[in-house]
């Protein structure tokens, strides 16, 4: 298993004729991910390299099926297309563009919550979603990562990458990793991804990264302490950042005393939460817990002895 | 994009929020002139963005010609907490009877607008949270439909305003949330917002931050920042359109993505180093971009050492060191680099960059031994520099 991307992903991509949507497009579909289709506005009847190009969501949604979106279209078009995309039923849609106004992506979070319930956003600004083996939806190296049953959830991308390549050369895998990206309102947060692995089998660790700005690992802290079983590593990044200082991401932002990359790491670890200083330390924490993970049903009692040390210390 | 309290007052005038008459200007004549304009008494205000000027003697009162030219003189050039005063507002000087506060930003964990209103104005609103959280109120709004004269009239009732300025106070958060949605802004805020002795409900200040995200839609917003006050680098790499934040350490920084230069300020700051930027190279990796990164970074004459540090991804570590090499080449930098390039063809960008043996390039796997090889390097130096200094 995996969360959100596998075998069974449908993708369509808006903004598949452009360079870079061309080009992870044909990256995605070499890993394997099933391409379904693109759209791009006034090319319909095009297609690239054999994927067919449409007008508009609706168009494909009626020829191919898609059950997964990814957007690639320039900010000023996005919010739309995101619409457009669940307005046309599709159930899971990842935005990899940055730089969408903030009051846009409010105006879609909300939309989508009173018109579309049925369809989940991941990102805006964010990498995509990796299930090694199965599926690659957006810009993540694939390389990196091997099968495993680490859940990653990230606001950032070349950290994710840095942590998880230290997980495999330790032998290790990942069963998704999941960016939620870097904007102030992202579609879908720590707290909605972590749901999504505690009920995946395969997951037997969870890594969260994340960074300052906004409340939302404070938030995953609380549900972890209330609702997840399994063992949860952090990493927060932004300890050394200026306040009232936009650390390259819209949303990495310290607000006076609020949103500090501190007050996230005392709140995990209050809650039992490990939390790596650097990103090496993150991936040694996370080694130290798979390897006294059982993966048999009859080491399940120093399964538990290993989650209860790990969340212990 | 914060704006100065003037620049906020004109957006909120351009929506229909009461504020004094008044005039921005840059010389102490200009200041007398438009002191004399607007009529005395009058307010002479400190064009800065960092709270504290009015104790830091930043905003002062002046009765006639002579106070307000006295006040000008002193306050233009004035270091408020590292910013220089270069602009002041002059505005006529309001009497007034009561000090509320009011904001509309934009609740991350909600995501919705969210309404604060206190009868406890003219003080920082975190204290009145923490003290009296019972003298604010909060209100969040459907950011779909907008907010209501009805919600309006309930928030100024609810939180405690006058009754004989309800109606205002409803008008005035009705025009602030309303620079909130039209102007892109993340915060608008107003604090005071007063309430003068004939009843008339005022704008006194402005804090106003605008989403840089959303300028290309309100082009009349676009020259609106604090530019003299910016930092000249940092002004510099906007212009470039490089993400790059100044910081008041001596170890130059550049890696690529947000998420990992934060991660490489931390692990600098941990080895007992102190970063002198941030500075985010993004996916690019041509000779071109790291060459402008590289001088932007050693334009900061403190930086004593600077830190590379690479995990490819989608950019390739041979085209950074080919792109790290170009660059040296026509900038021959004197202080030290440690280059960490690791991930996509990282065997081979360090390859090339051992062929070209340049001078003062040290090589690191890690990010940990990384920091610590430039912190080292950045100490060697300060002590050199020390030395010489002698």
């Amino acid at each position: 298993m995996s969360v959100l991307v596998d075998n069974d992903t449908r993708l369509a991509v808006a903004g598949i004729t452009g360079k870079e949507g061309a080009f992870h497009t044909l990256n995605n579909k070499r890993y394997g991910t099933n391409v379904v289709g693109g759209v791009t506005p006034g090319k319909g009847g095009q297609n690239v390299e054999g994927i067919p190009v449409f007008d508009s969501w609706g168009e494909v949604a009626r020829a191919s099926q898609p059950n997964t979106a990814m957007i690639f279209v320039p900010p000023r078009f996005a919010a739309d297309s995101i619409l457009e995309a669940a307005a046309a039923g599709v159930e899971l849609v990842i935005a990899i563009t940055e730089g969408i106004p903030a009051h846009d992506e409010l105006r879609v979070y909300n939309t989508l919550k009173r018109d579309h319930p049925g369809t989940r956003l991941i990102g805006p600004n964010c990498p995509g979603i990796l299930s090694p083996g199965k599926a690659n939806v957006g810009i993540i190296p694939a390389s990196f990562f091997k099968e495993g049953n680490v859940g990653v959830v990230s606001r950032s991308g070349t950290l994710t990458y840095q942590i998880g390549n230290e997980i495999a050369q330790a032998g290790f895998g990942c069963s998704s990793i999941v960016g939620i990206g870097g904007d102030p309102v992202p579609g879908s947060s720590f707290v909605d991804v972590i749901e999504l692995f505690e009920a995946d089998p395969e997951t037997e660790l969870i890594v969260l990264s994340g960074e300052i700005g906004g409340a939302a690992e404070e938030e995953a802290a609380e549900y972890i302490a209330a609702s997840v079983t399994k063992p949860v590593i952090a990493y927060i990044a932004g300890f050394t950042a200026p306040a009232g200082k936009q650390m390259g991401h819209a949303g990495a932002i310290v607000s006076g005393s609020a949103g500090t990359a501190k007050a996230k790491a005392d709140a995990l670890e209050a809650r039992g939460v490990r939390v790596g200083r650097t990103p090496t330390e993150v991936a040694e924490l996370a080694v130290d817990v798979l390897s006294g993970v059982g993966l048999t049903d009859g080491q399940r009692d120093s399964t538990d002895a290993g989650r209860a040390g790990a969340q212990a210390r | 994009m914060d704006l100065l309290e003037y620049q906020g007052k004109q957006l909120f005038a351009r929506h229909g929020l009461k504020v004094s008459d008044g005039e921005a200007v840059t010389t102490v004549e200009d200041a007398v002139a438009a002191a004399n304009k607007v009529g005395y008494p009058v307010v002479v205000k400190a064009q800065v963005l960092i709270g504290g000027r009015g104790k830091a003697g930043g905003v002062k009162l002046a009765d006639d010609e002579a106070r307000a030219r006295e006040h000008a003189e002193n306050i233009l050039g004035m270091d408020i907490k590292g910013h220089t005063v270069r602009t002041l507002w002059i505005e006529h000087a309001s009497d007034i009877a009561t000090e509320y506060y009011a904001s509309v930003l934009l609740d991350r964990s909600e995501k919705q607008p969210l309404v604060i209103f206190s009868v406890e104005g003219g003080v920082e609103i975190e204290q009145v949270a923490q003290d009296s959280p019972e003298k604010l109120i909060r209100r969040h709004v459907d950011g779909l439909n907008g907010l209501s004269r009805q919600q309006a009239v309930e928030i100024a009732t609810e939180g405690g305003a006058e009754e004989d300025v309800i109606e205002g106070v409803a008008d005035a958060l009705t025009a602030l949330y309303e620079v909130w949605t039209t102007e892109d802004a993340l915060l608008a805020e107003i604090n005071p917002l007063i309430v003068t002795p004939d009843r008339e409900v005022k704008a006194l200040d402005a804090k106003v931050t605008l989403d840089g995200n959303a300028l290309y839609r309100h082009p009349e917003n676009q020259g609106l920042s604090d530019s003299e006050n910016e930092d000249p680098i940092e002004r510099r790499a906007k212009e470039q359109g490089v993400q790059y934040v100044a910081l008041d350490g001596d170890i130059g920084i550049l890696g690529n993505g947000a998420g990992l230069v934060m991660s490489t300020l931390d692990v600098v700051a941990g080895a007992g180093g102190r970063p002198a930027n941030f500075l985010d190279a993004g996916g690019g990796s041509d000779a071109g971009k790291v060459k402008q990164a590289v001088e932007l970074i050693l334009a900061n004459d403190a930086v004593k050492a600077v830190l590379f540090n690479i995990f490819g991804g989608i950019t390739r570590c041979d085209e950074v060191a080919r792109g790290l090499i170009a660059a040296f080449a026509e900038i021959q930098p004197t202080v030290p680099f440690v280059v960490r390039l690791d991930g996509t063809n990282d065997v081979q960008g360090r390859e090339l960059l051992e062929q070209a043996s340049l001078p003062n390039v040290h090589p690191a796997k890690t990010m940990d031994e990384a920091a610590e090889k430039v912190v080292a390097l950045a100490a060697e130096r300060s002590v050199e520099s020390a030395g010489a200094g002698v």
